[in-house]
């Protein structure tokens, strides 16, 4: 303790105190990536939600098609992999960020980007198909929770093209500076957060669904 | 109004008829013309007083976390008359609809206000009341300059405002819902609640949620990273623990009520089959996750007050709190067993005999943890020099009241006499006796307590009392009557009564509210003659209570940056140290302080979510795409402002110093 004490206003010298404040400007440190994550698992509780809900209602066929008839896994193989590229080519854009190369950083955003695209144009494709069949999400319990968990997922996925969008152009404007990359690594936090929702989604769904 | 093509009215007012303003019912329309007389009033005055640039500039835009905490306590009381007056509708219905007497409310209004009145206590009263305390206090007790995120702060608070707006909204235009503040289906589906109350519900909560959800992100940040050196873990003050605990619930609770208004909201706009009735749907999934989140969200509410009793009784008994880890480690069991018990809203829906046990002797266990404590605030008082302030007045008020309901939720969680007790007028009783004597007693305590730091000068200790006395004595007559009613077997939510032997117990709960209207009113006065007699009751010291924790070494009103040196924590009772080595306010040395900038885009933001919410409510699909498009654009454009801080120069902070010092 000794170390710590000293003379409280400085001047008096006789009446040793512990330090009570700290003299120079402090800065606690940048909260931001904790705070992102928390809102992470925020998100990951709704996800949750929706798998338990999919779990309760998924075998609730109501007479309409069951999963095994209606999911294709070959699109879904496919779209697995852009997805999982996305995030591969999301973690070549923050290397290159981290070595302050800005061109190769939004280079590889841009591929990232249609990557993600693509995905969400599948998803879409598979919608469609599915709607056009009759089996919107209105037909049974297992059709409505299968479009709300995976859609919402989508949803997620459109929302992080959006975001990526606003970012290449503040890189592009402002350059890497140290707000934009924290925003960078916020939006990589989001990206592989639903690359792992997706895996779950992937598993839970369409390779259990077909297996059963 | 008329239109060329009916389709363009129909696209852009949606379901929206003249027929939806009840101007046919005399009651809403007393009450709307008393609300637009009060409304046109303050309106008027702050135009005459020419104070919108002040509100706006000072207290809207601010991203202090001070002036927030404020404005989330004035609004919590604002709808607490809003609340209140449900009650007291209801009250005075069942007091008199006895026999061939139908009382003065129709069905279809009345249950209208018993969901009102628990929708509005609960998510506009009690959440924006501990949410504006938290965010008072809690910053000042790590000792920080603000909130980890001040700008989203702001943006929670507002739209829990936007939220609280759209549920008034549905007093005037249309209906409210006719469910239950839980809004269980297959009763709040499209089929049996075609109009726009669930609507207004739905959207009103999903509002409110995002900033409850959001707020309680950032306060476990603040929490986490902003502490002063020193502050380890274990020598926080027990509010900011509670505090940190509550919104850990928040962030871990929320996000399944966010889901479940959601999956509600689809199977209402968008025909699917979650939980109706038909095609695979199962209610049963809405109650469980709707009740994941509802008795996390109990202890959401009840955590910080239990905080505010110790800080007020280990402050007002003069001596350093009895059992502080064992006090943080209760607080903790408490936050997982909330998460463990949530089928005991149930146990009569068919769960099976095991389940249940399972779920009552949980129930029963969290009473140890909570038992510890109060044993540790009668053991702070024990031989301590008691000064019974209105705000220990509470504490004690609390201490007896909330055992009784505590004991009578023990005896709830046994599943044989639920099966007895379940949605009677017992299990009304208990809830009031727990919220109303742990959670807004609590609220009341703070309020009391932390009033002069936030405007420097102390409460009208007299209508204090009235105030207090009117309160917990109108509490007994209101609620013990409804313990009795509950056993002899008379069911919640009923507005008309056949057998006459019942009718005394109604009275006397009714009268009841009227000494609990008495006592709000009494709380009312006691502001206004606090403010007329501010002068008298000015603290300059900063300390008016001998505190303990790190708030009370700062002046009353705390400047924008709270501290001008961060403290340096060696103690849990930071401030009752640093008293005890007659620590003086430094003067000199001062450096600028990094602060950040007030913006209005919070205030935007909410603002297009109520148009939003308005218009799904009303099938308004045009206005809701703008809108939502609109909100995008402004949070987007946002985002593009790198200029957020600035810096207090030293020489200003001399200067503010040395007016604190003066003062």
């Amino acid at each position: 303790m000794s170390d710590m004490t000293m003379t409280v206003s400085g001047g008096s010298g006789a009446e040793e105190a512990l330090r009570f404040h700290v003299a120079e400007d402090h800065h606690p440190e940048n909260a931001t990536l904790l705070g992102f994550w928390l809102y992470l698992m925020s998100d990951c509780l709704i996800f949750a939600c929706l798998f338990a809900t999919y779990g309760v209602l998924g075998r609730e066929y109501a007479g309409g098609p069951s999963a095994k008839e209606v999911l294709e896994l070959p699109i879904v193989a496919v779209n697995t992999t852009l997805l999982l590229l996305s995030s591969i080519t999301y973690g070549f854009s923050v290397l290159e960020m981290q070595q302050n190369r800005r061109g190769p950083m939004m280079a590889w955003l841009i591929v990232t980007w249609f990557l993600g695209a693509g995905f969400i144009t599948l998803e879409l494709t598979e919608f469609t198909h599915l709607v056009s069949i009759g089996a919107g999400p209105g037909r049974s319990a297992f059709l409505s929770s299968f479009f709300t968990l995976v859609g919402t997922h989508g949803l997620h996925v459109t929302s992080g093209l959006i975001w990526m969008i606003v970012l290449l152009v503040q890189v592009g404007k402002k350059g890497l500076i140290p707000a934009n990359k924290r925003r960078l690594m916020c939006l990589s936090m989001f990206w592989h957060f639903l690359d792992v929702v997706w895996v779950g989604v992937f598993s839970f769904v369409y390779l259990m669904g077909v297996l059963s | 109004m008329t239109f060329h093509s009916p389709d363009l009215g129909k696209l852009f007012f949606g379901r929206l008829t003249l027929d939806d303003i009840p101007y046919h019912e005399p009651i809403l329309i007393f009450t709307f013309i008393g609300v637009a007389i009060g409304a046109i009033a303050v309106l008027g005055l702050i135009t005459y007083y020419r104070k919108w640039g002040y509100l706006w500039n000072e207290w809207f835009t601010s991203v202090d976390h001070k002036k927030i905490g404020i404005m989330y306590i004035v609004l919590a009381l604002i709808m607490l008359l809003r609340g209140f007056a449900d009650a007291l509708m209801m009250r005075g219905q069942q007091a008199m609809a006895f026999g061939a007497h139908e009382g003065y409310l129709p069905a279809h209004h009345y249950d209208q206000i018993f969901t009102a009145h628990g929708t509005i206590m609960i998510f506009f009263v009690a959440m924006p009341f501990i949410t504006g305390l938290i965010n008072f206090v809690m910053p000042l007790q790590i000792g920080s300059r603000d909130v980890a995120f001040p700008f989203l702060n702001n943006f929670s608070f507002w739209m829990t405002v936007s939220g609280a707006v759209l549920v008034m909204a549905s007093l005037f235009i249309g209906v409210f819902a006719r469910t239950g503040w839980l809004a269980y289906p297959p009763l709040s589906e499209l089929p049996a609640s075609p109009d726009s109350g669930v609507d207004y519900w739905i959207w009103g909560l999903q509002i409110a949620g995002v900033g409850t959800t959001l707020s309680g992100i950032n306060m476990i940040a603040t929490i986490v990273k902003m502490r002063a050196p020193g502050m380890t873990m274990m020598r926080m003050p027990i509010f900011t623990w509670t505090a940190l605990l509550a919104n850990v619930l928040i962030v871990a609770a929320f996000p399944v009520l966010t889901a479940t208004l959601a999956l509600l909201a689809l199977d209402r706009y968008a025909g699917t089959h979650f939980f109706t009735n038909d095609l695979g749907g199962n209610y049963m999934m809405y109650i469980n996750l709707i009740w994941v989140w509802g008795h996390p969200e109990v202890y959401i509410l009840v955590l910080p007050a239990f905080g505010v009793y110790s800080e007020v009784t280990s402050t007002f008994s003069r001596k350093r709190l009895f059992g502080y880890a064992s006090m943080v480690y209760a607080t903790v069991v408490i936050a997982v067993l909330s998460y463990l018990v949530w089928l005991h809203h149930f146990f009569t829906m068919g769960s099976g005999a095991s389940v249940n046990s399972f779920f009552g002797i949980t129930t029963m266990i969290i009473s140890i943890p909570t038992g510890a404590k109060i044993f540790n605030w009668m053991f702070t008082m024990y031989r301590g020099r008691i000064v019974y302030d209105v705000a220990m007045m509470w504490v004690v008020a609390f201490i007896v009241t909330f055992v009784i309901g505590g004991m009578t939720g023990v005896l709830l969680a046994v599943p044989p006499a639920d099966f007895q007790l379940h949605n009677s007028l017992f299990l009304i009783a208990h809830f009031h006796n727990v919220i109303i004597g742990g959670v807004l007693f609590g609220m009341f305590a703070g309020v009391n307590y932390w009033f002069p730091k936030a405007f420097g000068f102390r409460l009208d200790p007299f209508w204090g009392k009235v105030s207090f006395w009117f309160w917990v004595v109108g509490f007994y007559f209101a609620f013990m009557p409804l313990y009795w009613l509950g056993l002899m077997g008379v069911t919640r939510r009923v507005r008309h009564f056949d057998d006459p032997s019942l009718q005394i117990w109604f009275e006397i709960a009714a009268f009841g509210a009227v000494l609990i209207m008495l006592g709000i009113a009494a709380m009312l006065v006691q502001f206004a003659v606090s403010i007329m007699h501010r002068d008298k009751l000015r603290d300059t010291t900063g300390d008016p209570w001998h505190g303990r924790t790190l708030e009370w070494s700062t002046s009353s009103p705390p400047p924008p940056y709270n501290f001008a040196f961060t403290p340096q924590v060696h103690d849990i009772d930071t401030w009752w140290q640093m008293k005890q080595h007659n620590w003086r306010r430094p003067m000199e040395g001062f450096v600028p302080i990094h602060m950040p900038k007030n913006t209005g885009t919070g205030v935007y933001l909410a603002v297009l979510s109520f148009i939003f919410g308005f218009a799904m409510v009303w099938y308004m699909w045009l206005v809701a795409a703008i809108s939502f498009v609109a909100l995008l654009a402004v949070a987007i454009h946002h985002t593009f402002n790198y200029d957020r801080d600035y810096y207090i120069r030293a020489d200003e902070v001399h200067r503010i110093e040395a007016a604190r010092a003066g003062a």
